[in-house]
């Protein structure tokens, strides 16, 4: 099908941008990379009144130190581009991890970090990998700028704590220590679909014992999910002792998995488990061995 | 509803057209232009062949508005043969191959295994079979598109 018709606009700052969506009353998109957004719009699943297109906006473009410390991510910053950058390789491995998992290679050439992160698909990489590493992101809008964490921003499939006058101007993500574990394990029935199953998150080790987890699910519920009483069993552990099967039982505690087309709640919560369990099982014994 | 004036290069030279924002790149290329290699499966995303490559990078035609492709260089698969016919080494690898049977999906994958293997280093054996897994074919079942990209990959890999 073919989008309805919208009114289509390409500010050239962020000042612009908000001045538009402010005008429009709540009947604005916003468009960044368009790979979720144009398929919706040909669905006519989405029919905006105005498109606020973002893709000349230098400023919302880039990866850079944030001022307290962690990393600042452009939401405008292609997928493509998250892959290849080298500080996001040092000190954000698991966010390259995950997005190398997004779609195909010509969708990530267009797809950006943060339309992914502000659409919220509950099958997404992206939003649980921000959830799980305990990102916040800045939203601006004409009455002023606020910063919300990925824990405080998703209420329901593509529903979220971002206002309809609000733009998401940068996503910041806290330093992991350098030697953390990267879990991520997705199980999709091709490569490129919405995960049926996934898993991402990271877990740094100090003295023999876990000091700090971030673990969060994607396609086990209307929203990413974050695994808090696994975390919280996994802190302090020593690596050689740990009773994976116990923890993969918290993880899955926690998730709200819906039966689809695609697989029942059952199936999921069986090969969340297991995935859970091996995710886990093969960080340690690398690093035990190591 | 609104119109906008849009300059592109596509396939080496200028046009101009006046679009509806909501027109797609690949409706555009397609009507348009009248560039009917950019095949229109889908409109979603999903099957890849509507590929074009815009400003060096392989996109969906059909993911993206043709008012955003304003000021940019597109190729499409009508691009690539020498004009006395002699095929682009992808298109050539395809056919050695016998990596086409109706040739729907032929074009998308065409300018992805393009864009790969345009700069000078050339991509392994992975990320060429990796970046085939956008691309939806009903006929050949794959096999003699996968030869064809392992042709086309790194000789060490």
């Amino acid at each position: 099908m073919k989008p309805a018709p919208f009114e289509y606009v390409a500010p050239d700052t962020i000042e612009e941008a908000c001045e538009h969506l402010a005008a429009a009353g709540g009947g604005a998109t916003v468009l960044a990379g368009g790979q979720t957004l144009l398929p919706l719009l040909a669905l006519r699943m989405s029919q905006p009144f105005v498109l606020v297109d973002i893709q000349r906006i230098r400023d919302l473009v880039g990866v850079k130190p944030a001022a307290d410390g962690g990393t600042r991510i452009g939401p405008m910053t292609r997928q493509s581009a998250v892959i290849d950058d080298a500080t996001i390789a040092r000190k954000l491995p698991l966010v390259a991890t995950a997005t190398r998992h997004i779609g195909h290679h010509p969708i990530r050439n267009r797809g950006t970090i943060g339309g992914s992160i502000a659409l919220g698909e509950p099958a997404a990489e992206l939003p649980a990998t921000a959830l799980a590493l305990g990102a916040v992101v800045e939203l601006r809008s004409t009455r002023g700028t606020r910063r919300v964490a990925a824990e405080e921003l998703y209420w329901g499939p593509y529903s979220t704590a971002i206002e309809s006058d609000e733009l998401m101007t940068a996503i910041d993500f806290p330093d992991w220590p350098a030697d953390s574990i990267a879990l991520f394990r997705e199980l999709a029935p091709r490569p490129g679909d919405f995960a049926l199953v996934g898993l991402t998150g990271a877990v740094s080790v100090r003295e023999g014992r876990i000091a700090r987890a971030g673990l969060a699910w994607f396609g086990m519920g209307p929203t990413p999910i974050r695994a808090r009483q696994a975390e919280a069993a996994l802190l302090g552990q020593t690596l050689d002792k740990l009773e994976v099967g116990e923890v993969a039982e918290l993880a899955v505690r926690e998730t709200a998995p819906f039966d689809d087309h695609h697989a029942s709640a059952e199936y999921r919560r069986t090969v969340g488990r297991r995935l859970f369990a091996r995710t886990l099982n093969e960080a340690v014994s690398v690093r035990r061995s190591a | 509803m609104s119109t906008h004036s849009i300059r592109v290069v596509i396939n080496g030279r200028a046009h101009s057209a006046s679009v509806e924002g909501r027109l797609t790149l690949s409706d555009f290329l397609r009507t348009d232009a009248g560039f009917t290699g950019v095949h229109v499966g889908c409109e979603h995303g999903v099957c890849g062949a509507c590929t074009v490559i815009v400003d060096g990078e392989a996109v969906r035609a059909c993911l993206m508005l043709a008012v955003q492709a304003d000021g940019c260089q597109i190729t499409t698969v009508e691009g690539l043969a020498a004009p006395d016919g002699t095929l682009h080494p992808v298109q050539q690898a395809l056919r050695d191959e016998h990596g086409l049977q109706c040739g729907f999906c032929t074009p998308g994958v065409v300018m992805t295994l393009v864009a790969l293997t345009r700069g000078p280093k050339r991509p392994s054996r992975d990320v060429l079979l990796e970046s085939l897994s956008g691309h939806l074919c009903r006929c050949t079942g794959y096999q003699g598109i996968r030869r064809a990209a392992i042709k086309l990959a790194a000789e060490d890999a």
